[in-house]
């Protein structure tokens, strides 16, 4: 059994654990409820942009593709991974990691063999785990959490689609958790680039008969831009919420831990404590005998 | 009629105005009650509205503005305080 001044240490540390996981916890818990109104605050102007988008291109002539549409010849992929700056957040790193390898190995295999696949990281932990196994990791955008705000992501966007305008890619997709709740975080894939024709799903809905200032032409330049950055900012947004939803899961079950391990070294020290007491106790009794005899 | 103005971030504005004036990417115009349905794109300038709160204005840079049966909505890309 250890002594009664080694499981007092293990006790007073095992505390101060538990306090650094219940203050992470609090303080994700908070961070998540940031994170969350800013998707809710995101929704109706994505939503309006998509119905304003959709209403042009209904009535726009076939021929007029966006450069965003086009298909390019080179057929280099590139990925766009998004993941946490920090760690301590559960599987939320490892599970985007292991589903970024098995969407690899299963559909873009042919990419990798000839060295036409590139990763965009999202995040440091994500960008040392890709750079440590020999990907070809590109941009760094590695402090895209350092400020959350529209003005500041749109920037790894603007970078992308510079980059898809150059020709340089063929296909771009984004891997990131979505926001379930709190428990649960989903790894999706969401195609990027190129944009898909949304002209056949809502041509039956009746366009209305705007006027368009200065041309419907330069009116869908303005906006499919917009609505990429747009998508890429939820996908951003999506992921830093699942991460707190995670880090929170993760804390709370760190600190219970914790709270079930103090109650078990307390125990072990009150029965130390007591067979001591007992000890001593019988060795008195004894002594006290082998006085009384002589 | 009813202004809303809202970025990716956040809504600016949002209530009822009696005339408000744009800064489109040709020049400014202003939307009076009823105007006819209207997309435009937005340049860099100032959106003036006037309400039953008085005269107030934003700064913008970009975006796109859609003016449907008296409901003004802006998408701003920018806000500039």
């Amino acid at each position: 059994m250890p002594s009664l001044k080694a499981i007092k240490n293990r006790i007073s540390s095992v505390k101060s654990t538990q306090q650094i996981t219940r203050a992470m916890k609090m303080v994700a818990a908070s961070k998540l409820r940031r994170a969350q109104d800013r998707l809710l605050q995101m929704r109706p102007y994505a939503l309006k942009l998509n119905k304003i988008l959709n209403n042009v291109t209904a009535s726009l002539s076939e021929d007029n593709v966006s450069e965003y549409a086009k298909e390019h010849e080179p057929n280099n992929l590139l990925i766009v991974v998004f993941s946490s700056d920090r760690g301590l957040c559960g599987a939320f790193n490892s599970n985007i990691f292991r589903f970024t390898k098995q969407l690899i190995a299963k559909e873009y295999d042919f990419y990798e063999r000839n060295e036409r696949l590139e990763i965009m990281t999202v995040g440091t932990r994500s960008h040392d785990h890709f750079r440590k196994r020999g990907y070809q990791v590109i941009g760094d955008f590695a402090h895209l959490f350092s400020d959350p705000s529209f003005e500041h992501v749109r920037e790894a966007a603007e970078f992308i689609m510079k980059r898809y305008r150059r020709g340089e890619f063929s296909k771009v997709i984004l891997v990131y958790n979505e926001f379930k709740n709190v428990a649960t975080q989903v790894a999706v894939v969401e195609p990027f680039l190129p944009i898909k024709n949304v002209q056949e799903e809502e041509s039956q809905e009746k366009a209305i008969d705007y006027i368009y200032e200065p041309s419907e032409e330069y009116i869908v330049d303005e906006l499919i831009p917009q609505s990429l950055k747009v998508q890429f900012y939820r996908a951003y947004l999506e992921s830093a919420a699942s991460e707190q939803g995670a880090r929170m899961t993760a804390m709370d079950q760190a600190t219970e831990n914790a709270g079930e391990l103090l109650k078990q070294l307390r125990l072990t020290f009150n029965r130390t404590r007591q067979a001591a007491i007992t000890k001593e106790l019988l060795e008195i009794v004894a002594g006290a005998d082998a006085l009384k005899s002589q | 009629m009813h202004l809303t103005i809202i970025t990716p971030d956040r809504q600016v504005f949002d209530g009822e105005v009696d005339s408000a004036t744009f800064p489109g990417s040709e020049g400014s115009f202003q939307v009076l009650n009823n105007h006819a349905p209207l997309v435009s794109s937005l340049g860099k300038g100032k959106i003036e509205y006037r309400g039953p709160g008085g005269h107030q204005s934003v700064m913008v840079e970009g975006g796109v503005v859609e003016v449907l049966k008296n409901n003004i909505t802006v998408l701003a890309e920018k806000i500039i305080e």
